[in-house]
């Protein structure tokens, strides 16, 4: 989401409020998610019947009756059965879970308050005091988890008390890393800097500013640890090193049951299963509560991207024809990105073509729509949660909507090609720059590895890249920015493409780099009679590159023409903003003005002109129906009901 | 690459320190008078007096560290009193059975965990990933001890496919078929909940890589789409993985106390349990920290190989 401006919505703070507020309740959630409301209900059940044990009609878990001894469950008098002394089971598996669940809450809270206190006074202090609290806390967590408790019983001796202490001192060290970590974000903020100034002291400050702030990750911790803490509480029991005659919590029943497995099995089945139930259900609601807590789980943010965007057309474009030398026609594109209960109109129709050798650009602010848009051509939005609703991509004459998910992949990287914003994110980290390229050549021809190591140097010296060959065996990490970018540009051109589609590749990249890699550009598109279609924010490259303009603005093509026409007589007033806006080289004393007030949220556009807002020639008119995208002759087009004549910039 | 090894090397050296002192430092949580208890309440005070400087109680407590510390580096453990045998030799036995354990343990794990955690983050939300999450769930909510007397009553007791316990067979066993046919319920049952562990993990990293620009960058290529998955993406939540791995070595040699109770596998987790009921201070000392030795050398193995896939991480 860092790269390229609009390949969600989240980078527009418009809809991101809007979506908070479009967000259930955290009950909602949570009750919707089944899985975390049977845990929670199991839970709550076992909870009331261990608060009320004490005023239940159960005999005496520890009264004897050899007698009565190993009955089967479902016995008369004894539900559950007996154990080998004749006692009666339900009555013992139910005091039994008090002891664990008391046991295993009790060591949490423990190690909650120890492992909080140190990670916040670590976090808060900082320095030094981080420095060795934290290191004896890196000693701990050098031991295998269940061992330091062993050695904590072996010396304290067995009990269920030294158990609870063993496994709270064991879970000291992740509170106490969880909450310093937090604890450090705080520490710094401008709330505790004021308490600091009005003199408040060190522990005043940590109970009234820091404490109620980690307080959420606490209980979070808490909730995720304390499932942990009674299996292993329950473990120490079973081996025998927690609770000790006749004091029995579930884990020593299931020891004891264990010696009698192949007579009476469910003597360590019925306990057994009672700590599963227990800290499953204790699992389930920690997990819902934690989906409800990270809000990036229900947006669909963290769904997985279908390799192709997903097509859910409702028209199939205008049907304007072209003539042959089109070699990329866009009719009437249509993208959403849908979030819930609303729709976000990223593309909102758009319409244009790139002839054979001709370089198009594709102009706009962040959140216009433009990057979505390129990322269209080829099915490659994000989806979920993004979807192509409408219109029709014409590549070489054929629709790519149409096609099978193969014929696409076999366009993406062969006939048409992508060179992305970023190339630091957009280069694959853990393979070296000549792999990258030999995968994408390879993807396209069957050619040996050697034959398209081979190819990769000489791409990698046609973009100027100087030792091609000692080059290609680096990581995208050990280059600089313009050298990347070069990669990236070598990538596109691996397979000698009709069309390279170029996503902002000069913005990343400092102004003297910026002209090398357009040069470069330029340079490959006369060699090779490549067609390109470029993204950019910045009308300065616009008018180095490109020899046809289309402007953008929440998602529509607000204005078309030569570069010539649009950059020299721009007919929409949001153009002729947008160029002033960029600043020329010897003209100190010129007005660089920003355009006032931010575009529309593309879920809730307005009727008539989007920029109708911001516009200072905006009329009554303006904000009636749909604008139409009027054409002013010599292939000039404008979607304004008053274009701006012979306006000269 | 020999020289970010050799660093690891001597940054493990306090890490080992400090885990002597801990080790140390609960030890002397230990009530009472150590030579009181070996020869109980009716000892003379001289007597008391000579074993205590026989052991070295009279000295300082830094003083009893260092020698403790020199003579565990010569290989001195000290004489297990219950067993009557040198330290060394008893945990140095016990530990083989437990490596083989908990390392077939840690390779199952791993293999499961991985796979799991990649299928279910392909077919997100789809069946396959709902039943394994479940799947998931189930494993690391379950109390290992009890999943291993089940299948213990299951297919050794009940099926008679596999042998009920023991590390061999006691009449004509001892060669590898027979020690693989009495591995496998422990070191499955061991796996359970580390398998979840990673799987979980692995699912949430795949997910995350999936969603990076990379990604696209490779579908852009013209990828196809297993090769986008398991050899961009996998590799790339793979580096990320790897440390916890290497913390779940840790889980499998504390699982292994359980499941060699329960299994009656002649590890070192059985008898440090043995040792602590019988009060064998030596052994339980030796044992804890030859265990948590080997551990923080298997994190610097898998710190290393994570360095290896990973050519941003600096030497």
């Amino acid at each position: 989401m860092t790269s390229t401006a609009v390949t969600g919505p989240n980078s527009n703070p418009h809809t991101n409020a809007k979506k908070r507020s479009a967000r259930p309740s955290a009950f909602k959630l949570l009750a919707r998610n089944q899985l975390a409301l049977m845990g929670a209900v199991i839970l709550a059940l076992v909870v009331l019947i261990v608060i009320i044990t004490p005023i239940l009609p159960l005999p005496d878990p520890d009264a004897t009756d050899p007698a009565q001894r190993l009955l089967r469950p479902l016995a008369d008098g004894h539900f559950l059965g007996t154990d080998h002394l004749g006692r009666d089971l339900l009555s013992r598996l139910i005091w039994g879970t008090r002891v664990s669940l008391a046991v295993g809450i009790s060591a949490s809270l423990v190690a909650a308050l120890f492992g909080s206190a140190i990670g916040i006074i670590s976090g808060y202090f900082g320095g030094r005091t981080d420095n060795i609290m934290m290191r004896g806390i890196d000693m701990l967590m050098a031991f295998p988890y269940i061992l330091l408790a062993l050695a904590i019983v072996a010396a304290l001796g067995p009990g269920l008390m030294n158990a609870l202490y063993a496994i709270a001192v064991v879970n000291i060290p992740f509170f106490a890393r969880n909450i310093r970590g937090v604890t450090v974000g705080i520490a710094h903020r401008e709330f505790v800097d004021a308490a600091k100034l009005s003199g408040k002291g060190h522990i005043r400050i940590i109970l009234t500013e820091i404490l109620p702030n980690v307080m959420p990750v606490i209980v979070i911790t808490i909730s995720t640890t304390v499932g942990w803490m009674i299996l292993e509480t329950a473990g120490l029991s079973f081996l025998g090193l927690g609770a000790q005659p006749p004091q029995a919590d579930l884990g020593s029943m299931l020891g004891e049951g264990r010696k009698l497995i192949t007579t009476a099995m469910h003597l360590s089945a019925i306990p057994g299963a009672m700590i599963f139930v227990l800290v499953m259900s204790i699992n389930l609601l920690g997990d819902g509560i934690r989906d409800v807590l990270d809000p990036r789980l229900k947006s669909g943010a963290l769904a997985r991207p279908a390799p192709l965007t997903r097509i859910d057309r409702t028209d199939e474009g205008a049907g304007t024809t072209y003539s042959d030398d089109t070699v990329l026609a866009v009719d009437e594109l249509r993208t959403e990105f849908v979030l819930g209960d609303d729709s976000y109109k990223a593309v909102g129709g758009v319409s244009f073509h790139v002839g054979k050798n001709e370089c198009v650009g594709l102009v706009g602010e962040s959140g216009s729509g433009k990057s979505v848009t390129a990322l269209s051509l080829l099915g490659l939005v994000a989806s979920p949660p993004g979807t192509i609703v409408g219109g029709r991509v014409m590549f070489d004459g054929k629709d790519v909507y149409g096609m099978s998910e193969d014929d696409v992949r076999d366009i993406r990287g062969g006939k048409a090609a992508y060179v992305f914003q970023d190339p630091l994110s957009t280069l694959h980290p853990l393979f070296s720059i000549g792999d990258q390229l030999v995968e994408a050549i390879r993807a396209h021809n069957a050619v040996s590895y050697k034959d398209a190591w081979a190819k990769a140097v000489e791409l990698l010296g046609m973009v100027r890249i100087p030792n091609p060959k000692s080059r290609a065996d680096n990581y995208p990490h050990q280059l600089s920015g313009g050298m990347r970018q070069r990669v990236g540009i070598a990538m596109a051109l691996a397979n000698e493409p009709r069309l390279i589609i170029a996503d902002e590749p000069t913005t990343a990249l400092d102004v003297t780099v910026q002209a090398q890699i357009l040069k470069l550009m330029n340079n490959l598109r006369n060699d090779h009679g490549t067609s390109v279609l470029f993204i950019t924010h910045d009308f300065g490259v616009v008018s180095e590159i490109c020899d046809r303009v289309a402007v953008m603005y929440a998602g529509r093509i607000v204005e078309m023409g030569t570069t010539e026409q649009v950059l020299h007589h721009p007919a929409h007033p949001y153009t002729k903003r947008l160029i002033d806006c960029v600043p020329r080289l010897g003209e100190p004393d010129r007005r660089t003005s920003a355009i006032p007030g931010l575009p529309p949220a593309v879920n809730n556009l307005p009727a008539g002109c989007a920029f109708a807002d911001r516009c200072d020639r905006v009329e009554d008119a303006c904000r009636v129906g749909s604008i139409a995208f009027d054409d002013l002759g010599e292939g000039h087009g404008v979607r304004c009901i008053k274009p701006m004549e012979g306006a000269d910039v | 690459m020999h020289v970010y090894i050799l660093r690891r090397l001597i940054l493990m050296i306090p890490v080992l320190l400090g885990l002597t002192v801990i080790v140390f430092l609960i030890m002397s949580l230990i009530p009472g008078d150590p030579a009181l208890a070996i020869l109980g309440s009716y000892a003379t005070p001289e007597n008391v007096a000579k074993l205590r400087a026989d052991l070295g109680l009279d000295k300082t407590m830094i003083e009893q560290y260092w020698i403790w510390l020199t003579n565990m580096v010569q290989g001195d453990f000290g004489r297990s009193y219950s067993l009557n045998r040198p330290v060394l030799d008893e945990i140095l036995e016990r530990f083989g059975a437990t490596l083989i354990l908990a390392g077939t343990s840690l390779v199952l794990c791993t293999i499961f965990g991985l796979l799991t955690g990649v299928v279910s983050a392909v077919r997100q939300y789809g069946w396959a990933d709902k039943t394994l999450t479940f799947a998931v769930l189930i494993g690391i909510s379950i109390p290992s001890f009890w999943l291993g007397l089940l299948l213990m009553m299951f297919f050794a007791v009940e099926l008679r496919w596999l042998p009920v316990s023991g590390m061999y067979a006691i009449y004509g066993g001892g060669d590898l078929p027979d020690l693989i046919r009495h591995l496998i319920l422990p070191s499955v049952t061991l796996a359970v909940v580390a398998t979840g562990i990673i799987a979980r993990l692995t699912r949430s990293n795949m997910l995350e890589v999936l969603r990076q620009d990379f990604i696209r960058t490779a579908r852009a290529k013209g990828l196809d789409e297993n090769r986008v998955i398991y050899r961009h993406a996998f590799k790339a939540a793979l580096v990320n993985v790897i440390p916890v791995i290497g913390v779940q070595a840790g889980f499998v040699l504390g699982g292994a106390v359980y499941i060699e109770t329960v299994f009656q596998w002649p590890g070192i987790g059985r008898m440090l349990v043995n040792a602590i009921s019988t009060r064998d201070i030596l052994l339980v000392q030796g044992g804890v920290v030859l265990v948590a030795g080997s551990y923080v050398l298997f994190n610097l193995f898998a710190d290393v190989i994570q360095h290896l896939l990973d050519p941003r991480v600096k030497a």
